[in-house]
């Protein structure tokens, strides 16, 4: 059974519809790779699912209609979102930023630390200082302390160092191999995402095109849908 | 200077204080001391809204006025040995201080879980407007009760006990005051480090991101409204016991407006900020009311430079700009 299963998925901002029928599934354990071109509605499905922009169809977590909770409710039921941008808590530190995120379970400020050392050395820098890797970091390390069973990562290597965008690959891999965590990642890296992705889904003009075996993704299907 | 440092001055001060005041034969200062004391609790209270939380309340001196009106209705009962109710069960008035502490804690929280469960809902200047709102409501309301004093007010002939003090002399009340305020104090640092607080910092800044985490920015801004409001409470009750009056100015928006100077003044979010605030207020008014009637015109314009030129008050204009402004 999915853990996240949406279907028919349709959101629009004010007049404008940007989603129009999204269906996609995540299983236990899964690393679902969303994929699609510059504005065909990947980050807009991310905020529908997390409820921070309203939509129709069918999106259930774990068999919760998450259509009908509010943010603060669908994020407890267990759902990680490193958004895009990082945005973190500013005006906090590190170690404040994950403590004002933390719920009980498996992730703590210790293992935090083993899974990104760089932040363990600066637990006590104010986030609005650290480097855009350091603080894409912290984004995916808050969520990780809320002890989510689906990680959702939108764009979360964009714009960094390529050394920064290998740092967080391998922990991303790390998640999947060691914790089993269910994550749906958004990227424009078909190598790295293939690298880590079992499924992907393919997203254009608002609504899915193709999901599959990423292995099944072939060079054709890669060209006629996401340019490359 | 480190604000630690800063922080323990402000504190090794105001124990030094009365000592000085005893050894220079002027209790009176000590009275004066005490207020400053009782108005930097009220400002503490309000840092908790304020500073951590963003939540810019005109309408502290509800939760002020209640504290003050729950000394003065329970004193007043005791001293003419008049019940409070006697039906459907009997609820008599008291004279120990710890007793009014607690009964005014919990009114002014009660009434700050209703105040901050609608006013919560809006934000911005609308949140100011419903605070400010509330605040005069209780106001005309106390003006017109007239079984507690109504506009004149309510004496208390003798100020109320605490168990091994003589709270009539100067210095035991200041002490007793004093304790509470660095006990309040020692509460809203916990508060700014807990989970709870560090999320009421972050709701301020962003609460779209912390609703990402699973925490609902509404929940946090009530209780701490209601702590707030509850601390602000005790502020009252202190106030009424020093003064031996409480009148319906406790609950107008004046009052409300000098609260939220004390914590500007010395800086919003800092810890220390409202004592140094209420400090400096009350030796302004002692000091430049004696020279002029137009004192606040003094006051109007240090806190406009303080506004303009010292974003950290007179706090984070000593030991820099830092805390979670």
């Amino acid at each position: 059974m999915s853990l996240l299963s949406v279907q028919g998925l349709s959101a629009r901002y004010g007049a404008a519809q940007a989603l129009f029928d999204v269906s996609l599934e995540v299983a236990q354990g899964e690393v679902l790779a969303l994929m699609g071109r510059n504005g065909m509605g990947k980050t807009t499905t991310v905020k529908a699912i997390c409820r921070m922009l309203p939509a129709r169809g069918m999106a259930r977590f774990d068999g919760h209609d998450l259509l009908r909770l509010p943010v603060h409710r669908a994020a407890r039921l267990g759902i990680g979102l490193v958004p895009e941008g990082r945005r973190c808590f500013a005006p906090l530190t590190v170690a404040e930023n994950l403590l004002a995120a933390a719920r009980p379970g498996h992730w703590n400020a210790a293992r935090i630390g083993a899974l990104f050392p760089r932040l363990a050395e600066r637990k006590g820098q104010r986030a609005a200082s650290l480097s855009g890797g350091e603080q894409q970091m912290l984004a995916v390390a808050r969520a990780l302390m809320t002890n989510p069973r689906l990680l959702i990562l939108d764009e979360a290597t964009e714009g960094l160092a390529p050394l920064i965008r290998a740092e967080i690959w391998a922990a991303i891999a790390r998640l999947k191999g060691e914790t089993g965590l269910s994550i749906l990642v958004i990227d424009k890296s078909l190598r790295e995402l293939s690298a880590v992705a079992d499924r992907a889904t393919i997203l254009e003009r608002g609504r899915s095109v193709w999901t599959g075996k990423m292995t099944a993704l072939s060079d054709d299907i890669a060209a006629e849908h996401l340019g490359v | 200077m480190n604000e630690r440092w800063l922080n323990a001055a402000v504190v090794a001060g105001l124990v030094a204080f009365p000592l000085w005041a005893l050894w220079m034969d002027e209790p009176f200062l000590i009275t004066l001391a005490t207020r400053a004391v009782i108005l930097a609790l009220a400002g503490v209270g309000l840092n908790i809204a304020l500073g951590l939380g963003g939540l810019v309340s005109l309408g502290h001196a509800a939760f002020f006025g209640i504290g003050g009106y729950a000394m003065g209705i329970l004193a007043s009962h005791a001293q003419a040995y008049a019940p409070i109710m006697e039906w459907p069960f009997l609820i008599e008035g008291t004279k120990s201080m710890p007793v009014i502490w607690i009964v005014a804690m919990l009114a002014a929280a009660l009434a700050a879980l209703a105040i901050g469960a609608l006013s919560l809902r809006t934000s911005g200047v609308y949140f100011i407007m419903i605070t400010l709102a509330f605040g005069q409501m209780l106001y005309y309301f106390a003006i017109s009760w007239p079984a507690y004093g109504g506009e004149d007010g309510l004496s208390i002939y003798v100020r109320n006990g605490f168990p091994g003090l003589n709270t009539l002399a100067p210095a035991p009340f200041y002490g007793l005051c004093l304790t509470v305020l660095l006990i309040a104090l020692a509460a809203h640092w916990q508060i700014a480090r807990s989970p709870f607080g560090l999320a009421l910092n972050a709701a301020r800044q962003s609460p779209a991101r912390v609703e990402t985490v699973g925490i609902a920015p509404f929940r946090l801004r009530l209780v701490a409204f209601t702590v707030s409001g509850a601390i602000t409470g005790l502020a009252g009750a202190l106030f009424a016991d020093l003064n031996r009056f409480v009148s319906p100015v406790m609950f107008s928006w004046q009052t409300s407006g000098e609260i939220m100077v004390f914590v500007i003044l010395g800086g919003v979010a800092r810890l220390f900020g409202p004592v140094v605030g209420a400090v400096v207020f009350i030796t302004l008014e002692h000091w430049l009311g004696g020279l002029s009637d137009y004192w606040h015109i003094y006051l109007g314009a240090l806190l406009l430079g303080v506004v303009l030129f010292a974003r950290g008050g007179l706090i984070g204009l000593v030991a820099g700009r830092g805390g979670h402004e």
